[in-house]
């Protein structure tokens, strides 16, 4: 890998883009119209080939607005159908931008001869080569480093501005309004800013990268925290971060198969799905795996649970001793299962190994003891409010016993004995 | 333990220790209850009881987290023949290009079976469920141009279409006009001179007496379940309705994040 | 040479007449095998677009089509890994079928594992496994035969490239559309319909669902060569979406939707053709475009037109009989028929301009006519029609305080709404029943029959 002074300005113009794709794309994906960002950045193209044709020139500014004016065509017109044509509001986008965008192939078409941009462009941008368009008096820095700064911290300070009015027309709409917040008017700067960024960010990076910008790192942070500022913050890290692994694996993933590289700003895209997948399988919050490993927890708690509750009711009820044997059927496990369980207890000090069995320790004992009073208290209770047969009983208490706390069991009441007429143990002090 | 306990083949509806949860928390739990053959029966419980959830899951469209169910003392899947459910009124969009025979002839397409087209005598079921309901006026009108009460009634048309023995209805009444009301009670009444067994999710609790024999109180467990006359009391009502079940919701909430079921 | 006229031929600029009627006679080899083509893609994505569309799957298909790129791309490493060229059409077909399969289940495991819902899945899907796509086909470029494969045509479509075979394999897959839907046309029907009926009713419904957006692949993968996987989803939903403004039962949107596909297919082929720099898939999209927006306009369902007129004529029939109802209490009041505007006004707290254009209108129809003293004075005819109008109206109040739980200060708002959709029959029905059975208590008394 040879590192230039020339990647150290892509990854900072795919970052710069991917932060300001980021902000409104925040809104986007928490209001549920992630699409919109889609659709708009489709139609960029229209908007930039109608300035063109009608300026006849390739002014930045000129395509800044073209674009935009399209972006909040599409907006609207998405909204229209959808309400006057009584249609769902996929198929309304769908019909709109598809046709906007097929619109904008035909005029690109029939300026191909005088405009540089062609469709290939148009998805993968020129980002490898941004470097080499510099203003003269830019001090070295490109021209697509300038714009999209330019567009993130225009996003940022409107975020900050209308932080509030974001944050509760996001989560809230109707909320929102009944605030006096005009949801048509926040709606509407929402899709300014997405046409702006998407337009800014479009020449450089393509329209891929922006709509993969839009959507997956705001979708990631939203895997990983509850609140909106550090979904922000978060969101923004995320793009940054998918910006240089992008590059970094563009230059080198397809040089260890013996390829030449890839395509940066496709590679960006995948390094954000990468991040995605990072997040969906390893959020500490809601990640697949921790789903995995509580729930193998909370099983194995609940079988050491059962356990201790099988020896307990064996001493009440006679003098002889757990049969370990019989456990796996008791319980409707394996022996292998049962054994890991023992084996965990026995750790913990909950059930003492004697020279021919297994009895409770003194700490297992009160375990057990609050357990099985839980659940005779749970059978009261549910035999008094909602009379059943007496199986029926001791199966719910079964799985209610495991997840009472202290305040719980204090509101069961105070019974003395279960509907079946086996005494409830008294509470046990730690 | 005998699972199998308690279980009357000759009852339409056996459910045992059923358990129903959504996101893992659960919204029905250990419903254990026989339902009578021929009888009107009426689900009733504040809102989030889990009334709809016990239809369907009866029915397959939820998932169970344990328990079964029996239909004449053998699983759903082998009866399903046996059973019409007219689902909540909102479940569907009615912007859907159908008229109202369209509609109720859908309740034909499981007796047509795969890839077959309606036939004519299937038209004349469906034209005969439609004026059971008192809309054969309106067959061959769009369903958007109906009004939610004849909305209510082609769906309530097409169960009648289904010629089944239990019926199943989510909320029939809610916002209805008196003429469907009417009509409902009628096709109820109807229904129980021949023999079927019917059971209504309802949430009107006054007419409970005049409308239906038995009653099934829901409130993530059965409360009570019996003839009206024996179950329907205040004291039920203040048990089914009344804040005592703060109990048990903590415990569905703490389910919930222990992820104890499934 | 000069009978050379292909779809990418950009030399002249406008056809004479005998290039017109070539195309049109599909004289020219490549012209018939695209037009051809798109027409048979334009009736299989019109059909299968229709219950893509009535499933509000619109989307999904597009995240679908975007899926399709990397699976082209694997499909062309591997076949010339195998020692193949890469350019079997059969292959990179079936690498496009199965990616897009990928990404539709990519969307259901990202919407039923984590709390994104179904836009973000959809986003995440299209632009991730397509910015993959763009990056596996650069690199596919660099394998022998690689950048002459014309990988990067499936992206916006290139007609031009089509081979009869092609051609054939469209046909082949819209009659196998056309079958598949007319044997399933009752079960999609239901499914798109009422999802939680047919499952209470056992049909499969997960399967059946899997049937349809593995028809929609089909349909989207042979979409690529021709429009291209960026406006494939525009072919499957614009025609169905169109056929909805015409047609009220599920038959006749089939049927027109297959219409407007295979018309916009031929003419945008033929356009293409015809007319230099004009690329096939966008002209196709943009034809699609325009049936819709005629339909969207004057469509006879829903359309906006059709919709205004109807809601315009129903304003003006609330309106006679608000400004009827206003007359008849006035002179009730007044105990004569004559009455000034400014009574009106001060009943109904009326705009003076509306009250005067209404009795513009109800002077048209000679329901009253105006004094020399600028007074107003209902005729004979107009007395007769505010007596039915009254009576209506009343006899609605009686019967939603008797027969519905509604407070009477509640009663005339409804009352309005409800009177005005009222037919005779109905009207009819109403005064039987509360003749025979109830006693009459308006809060106004009853208009006596005219």
């Amino acid at each position: 890998m040879n590192w230039t002074e020339i990647d150290t300005w892509i990854v900072i113009i795919g970052a710069l883009c991917a932060a300001g794709c980021a902000v409104p794309g925040t809104i986007l994906v928490l209001r549920r119209m992630s699409l919109m960002g889609d659709a708009i950045s489709h139609t960029v193209l229209p908007g930039i080939a109608i300035a063109f044709l009608v300026t006849g020139s390739r002014d930045p500014l000129a395509m800044l607005i073209g674009a935009v004016v399209v972006g909040l065509l599409t907006a609207f017109l998405v909204q229209a159908i959808q309400s006057l044509g009584k249609i769902d509001v996929g198929a309304s986008m769908g019909i709109v931008f598809t046709v906007l965008f097929a619109f904008g192939l035909v005029l690109m078409r029939q300026a191909i001869d005088h405009v540089d941009i062609d469709p290939d462009c148009v998805l993968n941008g020129a980002i490898e080569f941004a470097w080499f368009d510099q203003n003269p008096d830019g001090w070295g820095i490109p021209r697509g480093a300038i714009v999209n700064g330019v567009m993130l911290v225009a996003n940022l300070f409107f975020m900050l501005l209308f932080y509030k009015e974001f944050k509760i027309t996001a989560f809230d709409p109707a909320l929102a309004k009944s605030q006096g917040i005009n949801p048509g008017f926040m709606h509407y700067m929402l899709m300014t800013m997405t046409a702006a960024t998407a337009v800014a960010a479009f020449e450089t990076v393509g329209s891929i990268l922006v709509v993969a910008m839009f959507i997956v790192p705001p979708a990631t942070a939203y895997l990983l925290t509850e609140r909106y500022g550090v979904l922000v913050a978060l969101s923004l890290g995320v793009g940054v971060l998918a910006a240089g692994l992008g590059h970094l694996s563009a230059i080198t993933v397809p040089t260890w198969f013996g390829f030449s590289g890839t395509t940066t700003a496709g590679a960006m895209a995948v390094a954000s799905g990468g991040l995605f997948v990072f997040a969906w399988a390893l959020s500490p919050s809601q990640g697949l795996l921790v789903r995995f490993l509580h729930k193998q927890r909370t099983h194995a708690h609940i079988l050491a649970e059962d356990v201790l509750g099988i020896f307990w009711r064996v001493e009440e009820r006679s003098q002889s001793f757990v049969q370990t044997g019989d456990l796996p059927s008791a319980l409707g496990v394996s022996s292998r299962v049962l054994k890991k369980a023992l084996h965990q207890l026995l750790k913990q000090g909950e059930i003492i190994q004697c020279t021919t069995h297994l009895e409770l320790s003194q700490s297992g004992r009160m375990r057990a003891t609050k357990l099985v009073r839980s659940h005779r208290l749970w059978e009261v209770y549910l035999d008094k409010h909602y009379p059943q047969d007496a199986n029926q009983l001791h199966h719910s208490a079964s799985r209610l016993e495991h997840i009472t706390t202290e305040e719980m069991q204090s509101n069961l009441g105070d019974e003395n004995t279960d509907p079946h007429g086996s005494p409830v143990p008294s509470d046990v002090e730690e | 333990m005998p699972i199998e306990a308690g279980h009357s083949e000759t009852s339409p509806v056996s459910i045992h220790d059923l358990t129903v949860a959504y996101h893992r928390k659960p919204v029905l739990w250990d419903v254990d209850l026989d339902i009578p053959e021929g009888k009107l029966v009426a689900v009733v419980g504040p809102n989030g009881a889990g009334k709809s959830t016990l239809i369907k899951a009866i029915l397959d469209i939820v998932p169970r987290a344990s328990g079964e169910v029996l239909l004449y003392g053998k699983p759903f899947k082998k009866q399903r023949k046996l059973v019409a459910y007219v689902p909540q009124r909102e479940s569907v969009d009615w912007d859907f290009p159908i008229d109202a025979l369209g509609v109720v002839l859908m309740g034909r397409y499981s007796t047509i079976g795969w890839c077959k087209p309606t036939g004519k005598k299937d038209k004349l079921l469906a034209m005969d469920a439609l004026e059971r309901v008192g809309m054969s006026e309106y067959a061959h009108r769009q369903i958007n141009q109906l009004s939610g009460g004849q909305q209510q009634r082609v769906f309530l048309a097409r169960a009648l279409a289904q010629d089944s023995t239990i019926y199943f209805m989510d909320e029939p009444f809610a916002s209805v006009d008196a003429a469907t009301e009417r009509a409902i009670i009628q096709v109820l009444s109807d229904l129980r001179e021949k023999g079927k067994t019917v059971v209504v999710v309802h949430h009107d609790l006054q007419t409970v007496p005049e409308y239906f024999d038995h009653v099934i109180m829901l409130n993530m467990r059965v409360v009570a379940h019996g003839p009206v006359e024996d179950v329907f009391t205040n004291d039920n009502l203040k048990k089914t309705y009344g804040g005592r079940l703060t109990l048990l919701s903590e415990a569905a909430d703490r389910l919930a994040k222990n992820k104890v079921l499934g | 040479m000069i009978a050379n006229h292909s779809i990418s031929d950009v030399r002249v600029d406008f056809p004479s007449l005998d290039q017109i009627v070539k195309v049109l006679l599909l004289e020219d080899y490549n012209t018939r095998v695209v037009v051809l083509g798109v027409m048979a893609l334009g009736v299989a994505s019109g059909i299968i677009g229709t219950f893509l569309l009535l499933r509000k799957r619109a989307l999904t298909a597009d995240a679908l089509s975007h899926a399709t790129l990397p699976g082209i791309a694997v499909a062309f490493m591997v076949a010339v890994s195998f020692g193949g060229s890469g350019k079997s059409m059969v292959w990179l077909l079936l690498g496009a079928f199965v990616f897009g399969c990928i990404g539709v289940l990519c969307i259901l495991a990202i919407r039923h594992t984590t709390r994104l819902k179904d836009d973000a899945a959809i986003g995440i899907v299209l632009s991730v496994l397509f910015g993959l796509g763009l990056c596996l086909l650069k690199i596919a470029t660099e394998l022998p035969g690689g950048s002459a494969a014309g990988l990067q045509g499936f992206i916006f479509g290139k007609a031009a490239s089509m081979v009869a075979s092609d051609a054939r394999t469209m046909l082949f897959v819209a009659v196998g559309v056309l079958l598949v839907t007319g044997m399933l046309r009752k079960e999609f029907t239901l499914l798109c319909f009422d999802e939680t009926f047919s499952t209470s009713q056992g049909w499969p419904v997960i399967k059946l669902d899997m049937v349809l957006m593995a028809m929609v692949a089909i349909v989207t993968v042979i979409a690529l060569q021709s429009v291209g996987l960026v406006l494939a989803v525009a072919m499957l939903i614009i025609p169905a979406a169109s056929a909805r403004y015409w047609a009220k039962s599920i038959m006749s949107i089939l049927f027109l939707s297959a219409i407007i596909g295979c018309l916009s297919g031929w003419l945008g082929a033929t356009v293409s053709a015809l007319i230099p720099r004009m690329p096939t898939g966008p002209i196709i999209v943009l034809l699609c475009g325009f049936w819709f927006v005629v339909s969207f306009v004057f469509g006879t369902n829903n359309g906006i037109v059709v919709t205004q007129i109807q809601r315009a004529k129903l304003n003006r029939r609330v309106g006679m009989q608000h400004i009827l109802r206003a007359m008849w209490e006035v002179s009730e009041e007044n105990a004569s028929s004559t009455f000034r505007v400014d009574e009106i006004i001060r009943l109904r707290s009326w705009k003076k301009l509306a009250v005067l254009q209404l009795l513009a209108r109800a002077e048209k129809r000679n329901y009253v006519t105006r004094l020399p003293n600028g007074d107003w004075m209902m005729t004979t005819g107009g007395s007769i029609e505010a007596r039915r109008v009254v009576r209506n109206h009343r006899l609605w109040e009686t019967y939603l305080i008797h027969f519905a739980d509604i407070a009477p200060s509640h009663v005339d708002r409804d009352a309005d709404t409800i009177e005005h959709v009222l037919g005779k029959d109905l009207v009819e029905r109403l005064e039987h029943l509360l003749d025979s059975s109830y006693d009459l208590q308006s809060p106004h008394p009853v208009g006596e029959r005219a």
